[in-house]
């Protein structure tokens, strides 16, 4: 056992972490007691959805953030900042433009007082190494995604990291790009040709995840828990069409969409109840058509969540706050991976326009207690108006500023299709009329 | 990039070309030019020809270098002022606070009316020399240039993308590090953009300043705005024209030689996600890259740029840790409640000198005499802004929707923008002398004369950069007339309307303390008569208050017009901008 930690490369001991509201008072739980463990010769893969804190337990791994408690520490040492042997690559790919190739990637080195011939010959190894001779002297705006990601890579890779952390690094990509990168990076990987010990990436592709990583976390959103670790054991190169891959696929999505434990009131899909429930950013457009294509054949009112994740071509950053909009609103439920309409959705599906305006509208009234609120005030008061900025204050004692901005927008969008109530941009004003 | 060059040097060129030759030559024009104007200004007061301007047309070359030379030294403050001020500010939480609104007062003080001031205290700094007069009148342009170039730096230091500063965490680049690879390099379009502007306004004031009256007392450094005073006092019609000549050579010249290059280079700080199109060329850069010797010897200092840049200086262990740099920050609350405490006192104590100093001086009277004068100016300003509105914003709009014509009429816009419009308030003189004008009504065009191209070349811009497919769709649904005008083109110009019409009404507001106040001599069968025309406003009674050199009436002119100037911003202009950003922004 003792051995066993010696080993460890990365260490996570219960870290809690919060948001921080714009007053600087700490807000809402993101991480939530999250442990993690990074051993020699494993990639391991954080899956999550949005706010499921996962870019922040990386931040923390990488000494940028610091957790609110918890210990961290790697290789073998209490992390205070950011430390040598950890090595990041971004999402945006994060590139100076006005360096070239070759002086972005120089650039950690140099910072670090490594003379210039040294740094030179190690950056130009690395440049060779991800792919990338002949672009030394371009600019990352002259370079396509992919290839001004392998300039993300190398700068990572130049520094002889022994932890890789990766932050959605290939969800910038177009598809083949991604898949491309993906597998040079697997090759070299494989080959043991990185100076890297262990890989810890964030990402919300899960057959990603399973296509890369030895191990899965995958995280449950609001708070941030670790609602499993999943080991894949499959030899590299991994082939999607597998079926024991596939059966792992369906696997994960069953455990992200499981319902989670009874809630006494109120709905468990979002966090908060009755009116501190945020909101997720989902406009009515992709709701109905989510209802059409789950209601038309060939799911017929019941839809794997991985199938239609393909069909409709959604991560799941996506799918599922579509899906739990869905479930919210009582159209839907979801169970073990898969959704099904409910007769209202079955409904709402064969409707035309209007009456799918006036059905949607009741819904949001019976089952969104924000929604229902704002109506009532405007019922109530004489002018039938308020001004949202009440509303929206109301909002933020229950959840951070972001959340609670996106929780009054999505209100805005859905009472508007639901034609609850009109709103005036300019005035930020919500009323019972609707323009002339 | 590097090592290219080293290869061309080692090869078959190894002599150096005609490019070097052009290069070498302007260098060392320059380094005579900088030599002979420095020994001018640091003579003795007394020396002879010292302060002594010859209208002789062979002088302006001289004149014009002194001048340029002046320009340049207030500009390297400004920078070196930008670079301290607003990384102050954009570092320290409470500094900013102080810091920027103060800024903001800054940028909105007419500042012409404090060079009276600023005369009797340089030059005590350095007495009996020329060098008093020089840092007085440098001491003013920095003034005009300063303060929109640090605010353009602090908004860029404060929008940093987050992921470039990640990075930089990540490789534990230090705050010096971090400045000159990361903020600096990304601040450099703006700041650049700002020079240019503030190198624009600065002509007006060394215009205005060379020539210093104070205390019925004129003393008369060597430069083009003295050359043109004196040419005017002594109705030297020709000897005008001629330094306006020369002043507009000097703008092509700097702009070629100095700004063109700039712009040039600092589109590659662009964060933008792909190649822009078009490219900014420069024939002076371009020739600069051809040059066979002095390239490969750029890269020396280039190389020693790169290590003074990556050098470490850390700061003492303790503060550089980001932990307890994070705790710090968390529980301070403490340190803000001092902190405010103590700035208000300070704001108290400050604002109680100030009215003593008023009551003790004035009565309620004088301030309302005033303020009524102020309010005169105020509606000058506004009449004429809406005057260049109306002129310029269907022209400019009829331009830049034609992209030949704009190519050839923006430079030109550009180059008026810059042309300090007080070297022609003279002939505006003789003009309303002849005529037998009203000096109240047509002085008022003065005021506006020099800033209207600000509106024009922003609605020039705003109309190129005009979607075309918002003109297409705009001509399927046959939008034409009162409605096009209204509906399509004035919402989709309105952000860069508002951005050329705010520089033109903060620029007006400086110039109409020299324009409200203008005088000139006219030849009248062989003697010089001398005219001085006068439009009642704030900017004449500082201007006669500062001849007649009385003090306390240039504080009172200069206090009421700022605040002035500060409620018209805050309330007219303020609201637009918020508009304009929020609405309209394509």
């Amino acid at each position: 056992m003792l051995q066993d930690h010696a080993q460890t490369l990365l260490q996570i001991d219960d870290a809690v972490q919060r948001y921080r509201t714009g007053s600087g008072d700490v807000g809402p739980l993101v991480l939530d007691h999250v442990s993690v463990e990074l051993k020699p010769g494993e990639i391991v893969g954080l899956l999550g959805r949005s706010g499921c804190g996962k870019s922040s337990l990386l931040r923390i791994a990488a000494g940028l953030a610091f957790p609110i408690e918890g210990k961290v520490s790697c290789l073998g040492r209490p992390v205070t900042g950011p430390v040598d042997g950890v090595a990041m690559v971004f999402q945006s790919f994060a590139l100076f433009p006005w360096l070239t190739v070759l002086a972005n990637v120089e650039l950690g080195l140099r910072a670090k007082g490594v003379p210039e011939d040294e740094a030179r010959k190690r950056a130009l190894r690395a440049i060779d190494l991800i792919g990338l001779d002949g672009f030394e002297s371009a600019f990352p705006k002259e370079l396509s995604g992919g290839m001004r990601q392998r300039v993300g890579f190398a700068r990572a890779l130049v520094v002889d990291p022994k932890i890789l952390l990766m932050d959605e690094p290939f969800s910038a990509l177009d598809v083949l790009t991604a898949e491309t990168l993906r597998t040079d990076l697997l090759d070299l990987w494989v080959e043991g040709r990185m100076p890297i010990k262990s890989i810890l990436m964030v990402t919300h592709n899960i057959e990603e995840a399973v296509l890369m990583c030895n191990r899965i976390i995958v995280l449950s959103s609001n708070p941030g828990r670790i609602a499993a670790e999943i080991p894949v054991t499959m030899p590299h190169p991994r082939n999607r069409l597998d079926p024991e891959f596939r059966q792992m696929v369906d696997r994960i999505y069953a455990l992200m969409t499981k319902r989670p434990a009874p809630v006494p009131t109120g709905s468990a899909t979002f966090p908060g109840l009755g009116l501190g429930m945020a909101l997720p950013r989902v406009s009515t457009n992709t709701i109905s058509g989510m209802i059409e294509e789950v209601h038309a054949a060939p799911y017929n009112g019941r839809a794997g969540m991985p199938e239609l994740a393909d069909s409709l071509q959604m991560e799941i950053d996506d799918l599922f706050p579509v899906a739990e909009t869905l479930q919210l609103m009582r159209f839907a439920e979801i169970a073990d991976g898969a959704i099904r309409l409910t007769p209202a959705g079955s409904r709402f599906a064969d409707m035309e326009t209007d009456a799918r305006k006036r059905l949607f509208g009741d819904h949001l009234l019976a089952y969104v207690p924000l929604a229902a609120r704002i109506r009532m005030v405007l019922d109530e008061r004489p002018s039938h108006s308020a001004r949202s900025s009440r509303f929206l204050e109301e909002l933020e004692d229950h959840m951070s500023d972001e959340y609670a901005d996106r929780t009054l927008k999505s209100i805005v969008n859905w009472g508007r299709y639901g034609e609850l109530f009109a709103f005036d941009e300019g005035s930020e004003t919500f009323s019972l009329e609707n323009p002339q | 990039m590097q090592r290219f060059v080293a290869f061309t040097s080692l090869g078959r060129r190894h002599l150096p070309n005609q490019y070097d030759l052009l290069a070498l030559l302007t260098i060392f024009a320059i380094l005579v030019g900088v030599v002979h104007a420095s020994r001018g200004a640091i003579e003795p007061l007394a020396a002879p020809g010292a302060t002594e301007i010859h209208l002789d047309v062979a002088y302006l070359p001289y004149y014009a270098i002194r001048t340029t030379l002046r320009m340049f030294i207030a500009l390297f403050f400004s920078l070196l002022f930008t670079f301290t001020y607003a990384t102050l500010a954009a570092k320290s939480r409470r500094a900013e606070k102080i810091m920027i609104p103060l800024l903001d007062v800054l940028q909105s003080v007419p500042i012409l009316g404090f060079l009276a001031f600023l005369v009797p205290f340089f030059v005590t700094l350095v007495p009996g020399s020329v060098a008093g007069f020089e840092i007085a009148c440098i001491f003013a342009i920095f003034t005009s240039q300063a303060w929109n170039m640090a605010f353009s730096f602090y908004r860029s230091l404060r929008s940093v993308p987050a992921d470039l500063i990640e990075v930089s965490r990540g490789f534990n680049l230090t705050p010096w590090q971090r400045f000159w690879q990361l903020e600096t390099p990304f601040a450099m379009p703006g700041l650049i953009w700002n020079m240019m502007m503030s190198m624009s306004g600065g002509w007006f004031f060394v215009v205005a300043a060379e020539a210093i009256s104070y205390n019925n007392n004129t003393t008369k450094l060597p430069g083009i705005g003295s050359y043109i005073d004196a040419a005017t006092t002594k109705g030297e019609n020709g000897a005008v024209l001629a330094a306006v000549a020369t002043m507009a050579v000097v703008i092509v010249v700097y702009d070629q030689l100095l700004f063109r290059p700039l712009v040039a280079f600092s589109s590659r700080f662009r964060v933008e996600l792909t190649a822009s199109a078009e490219q900014e060329r420069s024939w002076v850069r371009d020739a600069f890259l051809r040059t066979g010797w002095l390239k490969p010897l750029s890269a020396g200092p280039q190389r020693l740029f790169r290590r003074f840049a990556l050098m470490r200086l850390t700061l003492p262990p303790g503060r550089a840790n980001p932990q307890v740099a994070v705790r710090a920050a968390r529980g301070s609350r403490l340190g803000d409640v001092a902190f405010t405490a103590v700035a208000a006192a300070i704001g108290a104590y400050c604002l109680y000198l100030i009215v003593t100093y008023f009551a003790a001086h004035f009565t309620l009277g004088d301030v309302g005499h005033v303020l009524v004068l102020t309010l005169l100016t105020m509606l000058r300003v506004i009449f004429g802004i809406v005057l260049a509105t109306l002129i310029w914003v269907p022209i400019g709009i009829w331009i830049g929707l034609r992209p030949r014509i704009a190519d050839r009429v923006q430079p030109f816009a550009q180059f008026l923008a810059a042309f300090p419009a007080n070297v022609i308030f003279p002939l505006a003189v003789l003009l309303i002398v002849t005529f037998r004008l009203d000096p109240d009504v047509w002085l008022t065009l003065l005021i506006v004369f020099g800033t209207q191209w600000y509106i024009l070349f922003n609605v020039i811009a705003g109309a190129q950069a005009f979607p075309n497919d918002l003109r297409e769709a705009a001509r399927s649904f046959s939008i034409r007339g009162w409605d096009w005008w209204v509906k399509v083109i004035i919402p989709g110009i309105f952000p860069y309307y508002v951005t050329g019409a705010l520089t033109a009404s903060g620029g007006s507001w400086n110039a109409a303390i020299v324009a409200e106040y203008v005088h000139a001599g006219i030849k009248q069968g062989g003697e010089v008569r001398n005219y001085t025309e006068v439009a009642s406003g704030v900017g004449s009674y500082i201007a006669i208050a500062t001849e007649r050199g009385i003090d306390n009436q240039i504080w009172l002119g200069v206090a009421v017009m700022s605040l002035v100037v500060i409620i018209y911003n805050r309330a007219l202009w303020r609201p637009l901008f918020v508009l304009a950003e929020k609405r309209l922004r394509l």
